[in-house]
């Protein structure tokens, strides 16, 4: 009784398990059966598998066929599991000598070649941690594969190339062929890479600053101001002013943009941080992630360690922005499916941008607002008070002067900003290190009032509104985190009177929520 | 006789022998009823043996065991029942066996043979 084994990765999530291909051939009728909770893509792959062996000249056995897929309580979907599946069920036949701890991932195609997956970067990951570190990939997925550190990869073109590798009779093979390079269709859209520069903006002072103290704190920003103002322009600046993704979050950032797209030709490490823009009518589904089966990442995933940038946040459902509250919270979204939980990260610096009602024109005097006070209102909270609790930096943007838009030039472009948003935080780092944190916007409130308490002197302003009920505890908290950020922008050892006040003038519309 | 029936006889042919290689008693080829044909019966020790031939120039079209489906194995089984009837024989133990054979006309031919497949 002949018995082959071969090794893959099933995903869930962006946790790859070890999953074992055993193969039986057994003396009756052909027949090619599939165990362990496949999926319609995947059990399709006994077609797709019998194709390429022919096709690549090495048929596989007419008898029936058993593949089981271990462990069997798994779900597992995709046609990555095509390749471990095929060496299996070949070496079962004993045609090819046994493959020990190789980790095959790839889809077959009818013709033989083998065809990149989406997913592969998580799934090295999680082979390589798993002790495995041969990895057979298509061509196509090698250079994605060989991000992963420990991991040794080979990449094939076709089915017959590689069972060459693993000692197949070279007799029948069909080595010469040479598939043409993928269609036309499959060719990742160029992005192209240059982000918007700050020398853009003509005036706004008061924006950019905010801009600048909300990329060196990483502070949640909501910007709110009549249609043309710039929100959205100046939004798109912001991911200008981050810092590169240092090592680990860019193999996060990657191992997410790996399970959402067919890979480039030449993929690399995502080393900027991530803008997503989606429209208002997204569902929760779009946002949060979601899908039949097991659930596959949203806009809040996709944006980890980047930006998330809500244009026109009132329009959006009330149901998908309090959605963001747990992410925001936790950094993480823990979906549930039919399939399974998923779990992906989601560590996003939010970006909301709204007009001040449903005309638009209420900023200023506000004299050609059609709206009545109600709807100014009800439109507002449309963006629930949990969610703006959570958001530190609330500006008004009016629009621009004409003084200001003749001006052109001579506005400081994104790499000056750059300078001091990273220098801003390193010190952070230095500072919030002992508690193993990275930013000013993550320092809970208690810390800032024992460990970071400031004088007396300098928090004077602040006390004040608090005891006279401007300002809430909360609110005493955020500005007081504010003040951290723009000390740390100055170079500055600790806040002073300066800062707090420059603080609160950042939170104008912030008392209404608070 | 047209070459594909030229084809299957000399096939049944070989299957027979090779059966009687094995030590099998052939009780009858080609028996007919209304719902069908048996190819072979056999008797190997005690136990009935239908026997469905099936032969083919290439692999061109698929193996031959390929073409043996389900619905024709529950068929043979049935087509047991009908010959044990129609003899007046009681054989409880009763299996289906197929037999490929390709044959090219060039080279020799070659058998293979799955026991109990139904």
């Amino acid at each position: 009784m002949a018995l082959g084994r071969a090794y893959s990765v099933a995903l869930v999530g962006l946790n790859g398990y070890i999953v074992e291909v055993e193969a039986d051939i057994g003396q009756t009728l052909p027949a090619f059966v599939l165990l362990g909770l496949p999926d319609a893509s995947l059990n399709e792959a006994r077609d797709r598998i019998r194709s390429a062996a022919q096709n690549s000249g090495i048929p596989l056995s007419r008898r029936k066929i058993t593949a089981n897929l271990i462990p069997a309580s798994l779900p597992k979907r995709g046609s990555g599991f095509d390749l471990a599946i095929a060496m299996s069920v070949l070496r079962a036949a004993e045609d090819i000598r046994p493959t020990g701890r190789t980790v095959f991932i790839a889809e077959l195609g009818l013709d033989g070649r083998l065809r990149p997956v989406r997913g592969i970067l998580p799934a090295v990951m999680s082979a390589v941690q798993a002790g495995f570190q041969d990895i057979v990939v298509a061509q196509a997925n090698a250079a994605e594969a060989e991000l992963v550190p420990g991991a040794r990869v080979r990449g094939y073109q076709t089915l017959a190339r590689l069972v060459f590798d693993f000692g197949a009779d070279p007799q029948e093979l069909v080595l010469d062929f040479a598939p043409e390079d993928e269609p036309a269709g499959n060719e990742p859209v160029s992005v192209d890479a240059s982000v918007p520069d700050m020398c853009d903006v003509s005036g706004q002072a008061e924006a950019r600053r905010a801009l600048e103290v909300a990329a060196a704190g990483a502070h949640h920003l909501l910007l709110t101001g009549p249609p043309g103002a710039g929100k959205t322009m100046l939004a798109e600046r912001l991911p200008g002013l981050l810092p590169d993704l240092r090592d680990t979050e860019a193999m996060e950032v990657t191992a997410i943009h790996s399970l959402c797209q067919l890979p480039a030709s030449g993929v690399q490490l995502v080393r900027r941080p991530p803008f997503e823009n989606p429209h208002h009518t997204a569902t929760a589904a779009a946002i949060i992630g979601g899908g039949s089966g097991l659930p596959r990442p949203g806009a809040a995933s996709r944006a980890h360690r980047g930006i998330l940038f809500l244009d026109e946040a009132p329009e959006y459902e009330r149901r998908v922005l309090d959605a963001l509250r747990q992410p925001l919270e936790s950094g993480e979204l823990v979906i549930h499916r039919s399939a399974g939980a998923a779990a992906y990260p989601a560590r996003f610096q939010l970006v909301l941008a709204a007009n001040p009602c449903p005309c638009g024109k209420a900023s200023g005097k506000g004299i050609e607002c059609t709206c009545t006070p109600f709807m100014r209102r009800r439109y507002m909270s449309r963006m629930s008070g949990p969610l703006l609790d959570r958001v530190d930096i609330q500006l008004q943007v009016d629009r621009v002067s004409l003084a200001d838009f003749g001006q052109s030039g001579g506005a400081e472009d994104s790499a000056t900003v750059g300078a001091r948003v990273l220098a801003a935080r390193a010190r952070q780092l230095q500072r919030l290190q002992p508690w193993g944190m990275e930013t000013n916007s993550q320092v809970p409130g208690r810390i800032l009032r024992s460990e970071l308490k400031l004088a007396a002197a300098t928090t004077r302003i602040l006390d004040h509104a608090l005891e006279r009920g401007v300002l809430t505890a909360r609110g005493y908290d955020r500005v007081l985190r504010l003040a951290w950020t723009l000390a740390d922008l100055g170079g500055r050892e600790q806040p002073d009177g300066n800062d707090i006040g420059q603080a609160l003038s950042l939170r104008q519309t912030a008392s209404a929520a608070a | 006789m047209k070459a594909k029936d030229l084809l299957g006889r000399r096939g049944e042919e070989l299957a027979a022998e090779y059966l009687e290689s094995l030590g099998m008693l052939i009780v009858e080829r080609n028996w007919r009823c209304p719902d069908g044909e048996i190819d072979i019966v056999a008797l190997d020790g005690d136990s009935l043996v239908i026997a469905e031939v099936k032969t083919r120039r290439s692999l061109a079209y698929g193996h031959p065991f390929e073409a043996v489906g389900a619905d024709k194995l529950a068929r043979l089984h049935r087509l047991g029942s009908a010959w044990c009837r129609d003899h007046g024989l009681h054989l409880p133990l009763r299996r289906v066996d197929v037999i490929a054979v390709l044959d090219d006309g060039v080279r020799k031919p070659t058998v293979e043979h799955l026991k109990e497949v139904l």
